[in-house]
C-alpha cells in the first residue's frame, strides 16, 4: 500500500465512521479494499501504458466540503458555463454536492424517475441496491473502486418500458474555487427498460479562478433494455490544472442502441473510458469522440466494445487535434466472442498534430474469435493535407486561413454525429472560434 | 437435355419452389420471367447446386443423370454453367489464373489434356474479342473492383471459356446499359449451337429482343403459371405480370 | 461457419523424418560450464567466451516474458540439451568430406548440397542441429569478395567483422531469449557483402533440427557494406516428435549507407499434431539496422511451429532509410502465433511499410503485434500498415495489437486492418466453375496472400504457396 492509499484508508474510515451493516457499507468497504489492493496503475499496466497518473497518485485529494454560505452561482451563471439549452431537465452539482436551487427537472413524464443518488437511497434503496456497482464492479479498475468507496452523490435515472423522454437530461458538474485539492467522485446510474428512450448530457466545467487542481473521478453505469435507446453526451471542459478520470460501463440488450459522444478539451490529465457490452442480438453501439488539447495537456481515450451476441454492429470514430506540447492517447479494443457471428465492427481514429512537440500514441486492437464477421479498424496520424491546403490557397485563401479552416473541418466531421442540435451547434461554434479566432456564422 | 419434374425446394423454413416442371432440349433457348421474389433465381441456383437450398421433392435429370446427386463442381464439369446475378469477388486471384484453373478442371474431368499458361493465353485471345474485352482484364483480380457491367461481361467471358452445354443466365441484363447489353447478348448468341441450350432468367423483356427465346415461362409464387412462345414476353412487357397471375 | 467449411484433417507433415546419425550430444542443463563447454567445442577465442558469459549472467537475472498472446506449458531450461552435432562432422571441413547420410537427409528435404546438382543461382549453408554441414558455392562467391560461411568459420576467419558487428543490432541484454541465444548459440550463418557489390546469387541457410530434446540456438549475421545488395533466404524443418523442442534464434542485419538487405523466411518447423502434442517452440529475435539511404526488407511465411514468437524489426537509424515487413502467418489445429514487427523511425524522411496477412484455421490463434514509433527527430517520415486476417472455422481466433506512437507533426502513419472469412459464396462461385472446394480454398487463400508472396524470390514463392496449401489442407470440406 502506498502512502496515498494509506491516507485514503484513513479518510475512508473518518467518512464512513458510522460503518453499518447494510449492503451499501459492504459495497463501499469492498471497493475500498479493492482500491487499496490495486493501488494507482503504473505505465507497466498495459491499459495505462501511455498515461502516467503519477501526478494524481502522489497527491491526496480531500473530501469535498459542504457549502456553508449562500450559493455563489445563479442558474444564469450555469447556463453561461455549459453548452446546451437551459430548458432541458437540469441537475446541477457544485464540487460534487447537489444544488437544488440551480436545478430544474420537474417536467419529466410521471413514470420516469430522475433523482439524486442520495434521494434514491432514501426513496428506493432496493432499486439502487439491485443495480449500483453491478456493471461497474471495479474489478481490476482502480478508479472505479475509488469512486465506489468515496462517491458522495450522483444521479439515478430509471426509464420504465416504452417511455420516451423527449428533452435531454442535463447533468452539470461545476468545480469552483473551493474545489482546490478536492476529490470529486460523481456517480451516475441509468436503467432504461425495453423500448424506452432517453438522452443524457453530462457537462463538466469550472467556474472562476482556480487555485490548485482537483480530481474528478466519475463513474456511470448504464443498462439498456431490449429495443431501448440511450444517447449519451459527455462534455469535459474541466480546469486545465484539474484531473479528470471518467468511466462509463454500458450493457445493451437485443435491438438496443447506445450512442455516445465524448468531447474532451479540459484537464491537465484526462482519461475517458467508454466500455460497452453488446449482450443481445442486433444491438448497435456508436461511439464517437473529439479531443482538442494544447500546452502540456494529456488526453487519453479508451474504448472497449464487447460483441457478445450475434449480428451486432459497432461504429467508432474518434478524432484528436493536438497543439503545443500536448499528448494524446487513443486505445480502442473490439472483442468478438465465438458466438457473435455476423458482427459488423468498424473503428476509426484520426489524429492531427498541429505542433512539432505534440505527441500521439494509438493502439487500436481487434480480438476476434468468430469467423463470420466483418471487422476493420483504421488509424491515421498526420498533418493537414498539403493538396487541400494548396487547393484552398489557389482559390485565394491565405495560408493561415486555409490551415484554420481545414483544422475546423477535421473536427466538424465528428461533431456532425451529434444529434442534439443545441449541443452540436454549441461545440461547432467553440471549435470554429478556437481554430479561426472568429465566429461561426 | 434437362428435365425438371415437380421440383419443390425450401430455404430455411420457407418453401420457395412449389412444383416446377420444365423440359429443355438441345438447341433451345428458354426464358424464365416473373416478378421479384417469384423463385426465378432460386431455380437457377438449385440447378447449379447452391448449398443454401434444400430440395424437398421432385427430380432434375441432366443428360440422363440425376443432377441433384452431383456436387456443384461435378455439374460444372459436366457442362452446366450459371452466370451469376451478383458475381462474387475474389481479391488477389487474377482472372487469367482463375479461368485457366477452371478450364483445366473441366478439361481434366472430360479426359482432355490441360493447357499450359502460354497456350491458354492464345486461347483467351479469341474469347476476349467475343465480349469486346481488353487483355488487361485478365490480369485484374476476379471481379474485384469491377463495375456492374464489367462483372456481367466477365460472366459471359467465363461462359465463352468453359463452353457449357447448358448455360443459365441469371438476370444477366439487370443493371446493364444498352451498349453493354448488346455486347453481352452478342456473346451469348455467338456461343449458341445446336448442341447446347440456354435458360435466360430475366425480369425484363428487353433482353429477349437480343436473345430470342424459343419458349417463355412465367414463374410466380414458386410455380410456372404460364408458358408460351416469344410473343408471350412481348405481351408481358405491355401488360405487366398481374394478368397472368390472376389468370392462374 | 457452416458445416461445409469444416472438418479438419491434416495432411502428414512431409519433413517429419529422423536421420539416424551418431551425435555428440551434451547432457541436459544450463550452467556456466555448459557455456564454456560449447565455446570450447567450437575452439573459440577468449573474447567470444567472455561475451557469452556476460550474456549468460544477464540471462540468469532475467525472467521469461509473458506479455504475448501465447499460452504454453512452462519451459524447463534445465531439461534442454544445448548442443548436439553429428560426430561425422569435423569443424571447418569441406563439402566433399560430408557424411553421405547427411547429404541424403538434405536430398530428402529437397536441398542438394553436392556442387554438381545444387539449385542454380542459390548458395546454401546447411545447419544440422548445432553445426553447419557445409556451404555451397563459396568459391563462386569469393570471386566477388562476398563472404558466406558458417558462423563458426567466420569467428575463425573473419574475427574483426564478428567483433565489430556481433550484438551491434541485438545486444545480448536485449531480451530473455536473445540473452539465452547469446550465451549458448552453436552455429548459424555469416554473410558479408563488400562495398558496392551486388551479390549475384541468392544466399540461403537451411536449418534442420534432428536430435531429440535438443534446442537449436543459431545466430545469423548479415552485413551489407556501403552500396551493397544481398538477398537471403532461410528455411526450417524438424522431425515429428511428441515433445516440444525449443528454438531461440537471433538474426542481425546491418545495411550500411545505400545498401539493401532482403531477408526472406519460409518457416516450416514441425507444428505438433492436431491435439497440440509436440512441435517447436519458436522464440526468435530478428532485427536490422538501416543506415542512411539503405533498405531492409523482411518477408516471412510462417506455417510451422507450435508456438511462434517473432517480430522482425527495423531500426531506421539513417536519414531516408526504408524498412519493410511482409508476412503471412498461418495457424491450424493447436498452433499459436504472436508475430509482427517494430519499425523505429529515428532518421529524417524514413519510410516503412507493413503488410501482414494472418490465416487462422482449426483451433489456431493468430496475433499480429506491431509497433510503429516515430521519434521527434524523424521528421517527414511515413508508415503504411495493413494487417488482414482470415478465419476458417469458428474455433480459431485472430487478434490485432498495433501500437502507433508519433512524436513529430511532419510524419504520417496510416493503419488499416480487416478481418474476413472465406465466404460460402466465394466457394460456391468457384465450384460452379468446376473447381473443388479444396482447390477453391487454396485459390482464395493465395489471392489473400498475394501481396506478400510477390516479395519472395521466384523459386520460393511457389514453394511457399504449396506449403500453405498443405498446411491448410483439409481445413475446408
Amino acid at each position: 500500500m502506498s502512502s496515498s492509499t494509506e491516507a485514503y484508508e484513513q479518510a475512508f474510515g473518518a467518512l464512513r465512521a458510522s460503518g453499518g451493516t447494510g449492503w451499501l457499507p459492504a459495497l463501499r468497504r469492498e471497493a475500498m479494499d479493492r482500491f487499496s489492493a490495486l493501488g494507482f496503475p503504473t505505465t507497466r499496466n498495459e491499459d495505462w501504458h501511455f498515461t502516467s497518473v503519477t501526478p494524481i497518485a502522489e497527491k491526496v485529494f480531500k473530501i469535498a466540503p459542504t457549502r456553508t454560505g449562500p450559493a455563489t452561482l445563479s442558474p444564469a451563471d450555469i447556463t453561461a458555463l455549459v453548452i446546451g439549452d437551459p430548458d432541458w431537465h437540469r441537475l446541477v452539482f457544485v464540487n460534487g454536492r447537489f444544488e437544488a436551487s440551480l436545478s430544474a427537472f420537474a417536467g419529466l413524464p410521471a413514470e420516469v424517475r430522475v433523482t439524486t443518488l442520495a434521494e434514491a437511497l432514501k426513496e428506493s434503496p432496493e432499486f439502487v441496491a439491485e443495480h449500483l456497482g453491478k456493471l461497474a464492479s471495479g474489478e481490476g479498475q482502480t478508479f472505479t473502486a475509488f469512486n465506489t468507496a468515496f462517491a458522495q452523490d450522483g444521479v439515478v435515472i430509471h426509464v420504465p418500458g416504452g417511455e420516451v423522454v423527449e428533452a435531454p437530461v442535463h447533468i452539470v458538474h461545476i468545480a469552483d474555487s473551493h474545489a482546490a485539492g478536492v476529490g470529486i467522485h460523481p456517480r451516475l446510474l441509468v436503467v432504461v427498460e425495453p423500448l424506452a428512450q432517453i438522452t443524457i448530457v453530462e457537462s463538466y466545467a469550472c467556474a472562476g479562478p482556480m487555485s490548485g487542481g482537483y480530481l474528478t473521478n466519475a463513474v456511470a453505469e448504464i443498462e439498456i433494455g431490449n429495443g431501448a435507446r440511450v444517447d449519451h453526451y459527455k462534455i469535459q471542459r474541466e480546469s486545465t490544472d484539474a484531473f479528470h478520470v471518467g468511466t462509463t460501463q454500458v450493457r445493451q440488450g437485443r435491438d438496443s442502441m447506445y450512442h455516445s459522444f465524448s468531447y474532451a478539451a479540459g484537464a491537465a490529465i484526462s482519461r475517458t473510458n467508454v466500455y460497452t457490452q453488446l449482450a443481445g442480438e442486433n444491438a448497435e453501439a456508436r461511439l464517437n469522440g473529439l479531443y482538442l488539447i494544447d500546452g502540456a495537456q494529456h488526453a487519453d481515450h479508451q474504448t472497449f466494445v464487447e460483441h457478445l451476441a450475434p449480428a451486432c454492429a459497432s461504429r467508432e470514430l474518434y478524432k484528436g487535434i493536438l497543439d503545443g506540447g500536448s499528448h494524446g492517447v487513443f486505445n480502442g479494443k473490439v472483442y468478438v466472442d465465438p458466438i457473435a457471428q455476423k458482427t459488423d465492427g468498424k473503428q476509426t481514429n484520426h489524429a492531427l498534430l498541429l505542433s512539432d512537440h505534440a505527441r500521439i500514441d494509438t493502439k487500436p486492437q481487434l480480438e476476434i474469435f468468430a469467423d463470420d464477421v466483418k471487422c476493420t479498424h483504421g488509424a491515421t496520424v498526420g498533418r493537414l493535407d498539403e493538396g487541400a491546403l494548396f487547393y484552398m490557397k489557389s482559390r485565394g485563401l491565405g495560408a493561415e486561413n486555409a490551415r484554420a479552416l481545414l483544422t475546423y473541418a477535421f473536427a466538424a466531421e465528428v461533431l456532425e454525429t451529434i444529434e442534439v442540435d443545441a449541443l452540436r451547434e454549441g461545440l461547432e461554434a467553440l471549435a470554429f472560434a478556437r481554430f479561426t479566432q472568429s465566429e461561426l456564422r | 437435355m434437362l428435365k425438371i419434374e415437380n421440383l419443390h425446394a425450401t430455404a430455411g423454413d420457407k418453401e420457395i419452389l412449389k412444383g416446377i416442371s420444365l423440359t429443355v432440349n438441345s438447341g433451345e433457348v428458354h426464358a424464365i420471367m416473373g416478378p421479384n421474389g417469384s423463385g426465378k433465381s432460386t431455380l437457377a441456383q438449385i440447378i447449379a447446386g447452391h448449398p443454401g437450398y434444400v430440395v424437398t421433392s421432385g427430380s432434375v435429370t441432366y443428360e440422363g443423370k440425376d443432377l441433384l446427386a452431383m456436387a456443384a463442381e461435378e455439374r460444372a464439369q459436366a457442362g452446366v454453367f450459371l452466370a451469376f446475378q451478383y458475381p462474387i469477388e475474389i481479391p488477389g486471384v487474377t482472372n487469367a489464373y482463375f479461368f485457366r484453373s477452371a478450364y483445366n478442371e473441366v478439361r481434366k474431368a472430360n479426359g482432355m489434356e490441360e493447357l499450359d499458361p502460354i497456350e491458354f493465353l492464345d486461347f483467351m485471345d479469341k474469347k476476349l474479342k467475343l465480349v469486346e474485352m481488353d487483355e488487361a482484364m485478365l490480369h485484374r483480380s476476379v471481379n474485384a473492383g469491377f463495375s456492374g457491367g464489367e462483372k456481367k461481361r466477365n460472366e459471359i467471358l467465363q461462359m465463352a471459356v468453359l463452353e457449357p452445354k447448358l448455360a443459365i443466365l441469371d438476370e444477366t441484363d439487370s443493371g446493364l446499359d444498352i451498349d453493354a447489353l448488346r455486347v453481352v447478348a452478342g456473346g451469348v448468341n455467338a456461343l449458341r449451337t445446336r448442341e447446347n441450350a440456354t435458360i435466360v432468367v430475366t425480369h425484363y423483356q428487353r433482353l429477349l429482343n437480343y436473345i430470342v427465346p424459343d419458349f417463355v415461362h412465367v414463374l410466380a409464387h414458386g410455380r410456372i403459371v404460364k408458358s408460351g412462345g416469344k410473343e408471350l414476353a412481348v405481351e408481358l412487357e405491355a401488360r405487366g405480370y398481374d394478368w397472368v397471375m390472376e389468370a392462374a | 461457419m457452416s458445416s461445409s467449411i469444416e472438418s479438419l484433417v491434416n495432411k502428414e507433415y512431409q519433413y517429419g523424418f529422423v536421420t539416424d546419425v551418431e551425435s555428440d550430444t551434451i547432457a541436459p542443463g544450463l550452467t556456466e560450464d555448459t557455456v564454456r563447454l560449447i565455446s570450447s567445442k567450437k575452439d573459440e577465442p577468449e573474447w567470444l567466451l567472455e561475451w557469452r558469459l556476460k550474456a549468460f549472467r544477464r540471462w540468469q537475472a532475467m525472467t521469461e516474458p509473458h506479455w504475448s498472446n501465447l499460452k504454453y506449458e512452462p519451459i524447463d531450461y534445465q531439461a534442454q540439451r544445448y548442443y548436439s552435432a553429428p560426430k561425422s562432422i569435423t569443424p571447418l571441413q569441406s563439402l566433399d568430406q560430408v557424411d553421405p547420410e547427411l547429404l541424403r537427409a538434405y536430398d530428402k528435404l529437397g536441398i542438394s548440397l553436392s556442387e554438381q546438382k545444387h539449385l542454380a543461382g542459390v548458395a546454401v549453408d546447411a545447419i544440422f542441429d548445432s553445426v553447419s554441414v557445409g556451404t555451397t558455392m563459396k568459391a563462386e562467391l569469393s570471386k566477388y569478395g562476398v563472404v558466406f560461411c558458417s558462423f563458426t568459420e567466420a569467428v575463425h576467419n573473419h574475427p574483426e567483422l564478428i567483433k565489430k558487428y556481433l550484438g551491434s543490432v541485438v545486444p545480448y541484454s536485449d531480451n530473455f531469449f536473445a540473452a539465452l541465444n547469446s550465451a549458448v548459440f552453436s552455429d548459424g550463418s555469416f554473410c558479408y557483402v563488400p562495398k558496392g557489390v551486388r551479390c549475384p546469387i541468392e544466399l540461403s541457410t537451411y536449418f534442420r533440427i534432428n536430435a531429440a530434446n535438443t534446442g537449436q540456438f543459431e545466430r545469423t549475421l548479415i552485413v551489407a557494406d556501403e552500396g551493397a545488395y544481398v538477398s537471403y533466404l532461410e528455411g526450417c524443418t524438424a522431425p515429428k516428435r511428441d515433445t516440444h523442442q525449443l528454438h531461440a534464434a537471433v538474426v542481425e542485419l546491418v545495411a550500411l549507407d545505400n545498401a539493401t538487405v532482403k531477408y526472406s523466411t519460409v518457416q516450416n518447423w514441425y507444428a505438433g499434431d492436431k491435439d497440440g502434442v509436440g512441435g517447436i517452440y519458436n522464440f526468435v529475435t530478428k532485427r536490422g539496422k538501416a543506415h542512411t539511404n539503405s533498405k531492409i526488407s523482411w518477408t516471412q511465411v510462417e506455417t510451422g511451429s507450435a508456438i511462434t514468437w517473432k517480430y522482425p524489426s527495423v531500426i531506421l537509424q539513417g536519414d531516408n532509410s526504408t524498412g519493410e515487413f511482409y508476412s503471412v502467418a498461418v495457424v491450424n489445429n493447436m498452433q499459436q502465433a504472436d508475430t509482427g514487427t517494430k519499425m523505429i523511425h529515428i532518421g529524417k524522411n524514413t519510410k516503412s511499410t507493413i503488410i501482414s496477412k494472418g490465416i487462422s484455421a482449426g483451433k489456431g490463434q493468430n496475433s499480429y503485434r506491431g509497433r510503429v514509433k516515430m521519434l521527434p527527430k524523424a521528421s517527414g517520415s511515413r508508415n503504411y500498415t495493413q494487417c488482414d486476417s482470415m478465419l476458417i472455422g469458428n474455433q480459431c481466433g485472430a487478434h490485432t495489437f498495433p501500437y502507433i506512437e508519433v512524436a513529430n507533426n511532419s510524419s504520417t502513419t496510416e493503419h488499416e486492418a480487416s478481418t474476413s472469412k472465406i465466404g460460402e459464396d466465394q466457394i460456391f462461385y468457384c465450384k460452379q466453375r468446376g473447381l473443388s472446394a479444396e482447390h477453391a480454398i487454396s485459390l482464395i487463400v493465395s489471392g489473400f496472400c498475394r501481396e506478400v508472396f510477390k516479395e519472395l524470390p521466384m523459386e520460393f514463392a511457389l514453394e511457399a504457396q504449396q506449403l500453405l496449401g498443405i498446411t491448410l489442407e483439409g481445413s475446408v470440406g
